[in-house]
């Protein structure tokens, strides 16, 4: 998007007298940027900020959908977090999270993303157009058709068992044998197309001369890539993976749809635990309790966002 | 490789440069990496492909399983039989009423926000962006279960106007933070005018800069329904009687209910639920390839 210059600098104020003085000049009223901001902030504040706010009050809580809880509702203390720390189910959802997020975000849709922008330079339109429609379908499809798609492809009876047994290998219930396996694959065929599209922007703003010099200097395809391609595109990289990161972390659609965390809690993600506890359990403080954690990660790898792009587009 | 030895290989596979010798640093070897990577493309392109080409088989197989095959006799039964009022027609209307109004919501007021953002030097402006950035990266799924709760007290569930507000209020901040960068780059000189004429700032946001900023704000409302019509957590938690709920919640009780036997039903609900969202893909991206240029009055 190119935004022209002004962005950076101070935006000039809009009457004609304002010249920019170290002191505030004449005074404007509130009004003028009160109510075009107002309905923004209104619905910022009851819709995002409001529940935020909220569960952290709600955590220290025993609220609950049903019971004697749910008439009245008292304050707990730290009791949910001691629990969350003290499950074991919690630090299953943990440990899933992170294979999760890692395998599917971190090294497969980044990695597979890279890969493909890089192998897709200087191809024909042809292979390109190739290559681009399935990715990109596979990220234009809903979430929820996505993990049908996935549930067909990796049922016992389905494509992927009838192609292994082509090649005459054993198929399997991947569902059910290798539940994170099929979880982590589904979401690197859902999200790929991000990466690549981000990988693809970046590299074609790497100057073709500098690898060309390097070329000359004798530089093999490895050490190009390594020493000249990736260092210019550094600043992607990091973008991309606290986006994909950010994103997958927040998947409850597809593992829901796919294996709804099972079998057992085998692919129970922090955000399948969260629904589990709070709407089939019935016990919202402590549901709200895990969306904090969820919402604590969140908000360190969103600072980090900021950190990222925020200092040069404000 | 027929004669790897030859100082210049004609570039004959393919690779631009056609006709001219090009000079001979590991060309043959380069062509052999070429193969071997284009190979590779395919093989992805293949794997990509496959899940999606079953859901597009299945729907015109009237006797559809959950392998990729060739329909024996193809038709639109699944099609009929899926295209009734309660299966599909009121899902899908429902989620057309409930996209819709949070796209417009999210423009107009999100347009209103980037304003003063954009033009006046404001002094929580900043920190007021910042927070709204941050906004954008938190998980909203997590957010969920408070919302439930709040909803709850507010007796919201299981309202559209809840839903839809809520909607919008999720996609506001990445909104603002697009539309105010696009407000940026429509240049002030444009509206000096219309201020010299006595017109407010409300006045000459809306002649001057929304007319010049439509595109900007067009994608933004298309990007907002594209995902509201894709969200099924939301709808799921926040609306519950079976009138209301939109087409991503309903495919979800169709696949519970008939998802095990209709394989060839669910797949035509599927493209009939995804063809919407493929639909305005093409619209944007044949737009952003095109003629999509911002503050395309600069230049006149």
């Amino acid at each position: 998007m190119s935004v022209v210059e002004r962005a950076g600098g101070p935006p000039p104020a809009p009457t004609a007298g304002d010249a920019p003085a170290p002191r505030p000049p004449r005074r404007r009223p509130a009004s003028r940027w009160l109510v075009p901001l107002a309905p923004a902030v209104v619905l910022l504040g009851v819709f995002f900020a409001g529940p935020v706010v909220w569960s952290v009050l709600l955590s220290f809580t025993d609220a609950s959908l049903t019971g004697s809880a749910a008439r009245g509702t008292s304050f707990v203390g730290l009791d949910n977090f001691v629990t969350l720390v003290q499950d074991p189910a919690v630090w299953n959802a943990v440990v899933i999270t992170v294979v999760f997020v890692v395998g599917s975000a971190v090294i497969g849709q980044n990695g597979l993303g890279l890969a493909l922008a890089l192998m897709l330079r200087g191809r024909g339109t042809a292979v390109r157009s190739l290559v681009t429609l399935p990715v990109m379908a596979a990220y234009v499809v809903p979430e929820i058709v996505a993990a049908f798609v996935w549930y067909a492809f990796l049922n016992p009876e389905g494509t992927l068992n009838t192609a292994l047994g082509g090649l005459g290998l054993p198929g399997q219930s991947w569902l059910f044998t290798v539940p994170v396996l099929a979880v982590v694959l589904a979401n690197i065929w859902r999200g790929t197309a991000f990466s690549m599209l981000i990988y693809l922007a970046a590299l074609s703003q790497v100057p073709a001369d500098v690898d060309e010099q390097a070329q000359v200097d004798g530089a093999s395809g490895w050490t190009r890539l390594r020493y000249v391609t990736i260092p210019m595109i550094r600043r992607a990289i990091g973008t991309n993976l606290v986006l994909v990161t950010l994103q997958t972390l927040q998947v409850f659609t597809l593992i829901f749809v796919m294996t709804a965390g099972g079998p057992g809690d085998k692919s129970e993600t922090l955000p399948l635990l969260m629904y589990e506890q709070a709407f089939q359990y019935a016990a919202l403080g402590y549901g709200t309790a895990i969306a904090l954690v969820l919402l604590a990660i969140g908000a360190v790898f969103s600072l980090g966002y900021i950190r990222a792009i925020g200092k040069e587009e404000i | 490789m027929a004669a790897p030895t030859a100082p210049g290989t004609r570039a004959g596979g393919g690779a631009g440069r056609a006709g001219r010798p090009v000079p001979s640093v590991a060309s043959p070897r380069r062509r052999t990496s070429d193969v071997l990577v284009t190979a590779v493309l395919v093989v992805v392109a293949v794997c990509f492909a496959v899940p999606l080409l079953w859901l597009l088989l299945a729907a015109v197989d009237p006797g559809a399983t959950l392998q990729l095959r060739l329909p024996d006799e193809p038709g639109l039964d699944n099609f009929a039989a899926v295209l009734t009022p309660e299966t599909t027609l009121r899902p899908l209307l429902n989620s057309l009423v409930l996209c819709l109004s949070a796209a417009a919501i999210t423009v107009v007021v999100a347009t209103l926000a980037a304003y003063p953002l954009s033009r006046y030097q404001l002094r929580y402006g900043r920190p007021f962006l910042y927070t709204v950035l941050f906004a954008t990266g938190l998980p909203l799924t997590a957010v969920m279960v408070p919302v439930y709760s709040l909803f709850a007290r507010l007796d919201l569930v299981d309202t559209r106007y809840g839903t839809v507000l809520f909607l919008a209020a999720t996609s506001l901040p990445i909104a603002v933070w697009l539309l105010k960068s696009f407000m940026d780059g429509v240049p002030v000189e444009l509206e000096e005018a219309a201020w010299t004429d006595g017109a407010s700032a409300m006045q000459s946001l809306r002649s001057v800069v929304a007319p010049l900023m439509l595109p900007g704000m067009l994608v933004v409302g298309i990007f907002t329904f594209i995902t509201a019509w894709g969200n099924f957590f939301v709808p799921f938690v926040l609306l519950l009687s079976e009138d209301k709920l939109p087409a991503a919640v309903t495919i979800y009780q169709f696949f519970g209910q008939y998802g095990a036997a209709a394989y060839g039903q669910l797949a035509a609900y599927s493209l009939l639920y995804t063809l919407p969202v493929v639909v305005l893909y093409l619209v944007v991206s044949r737009w952003l390839g095109g003629a999509f240029t911002l503050g395309g009055g600069v230049k006149g």
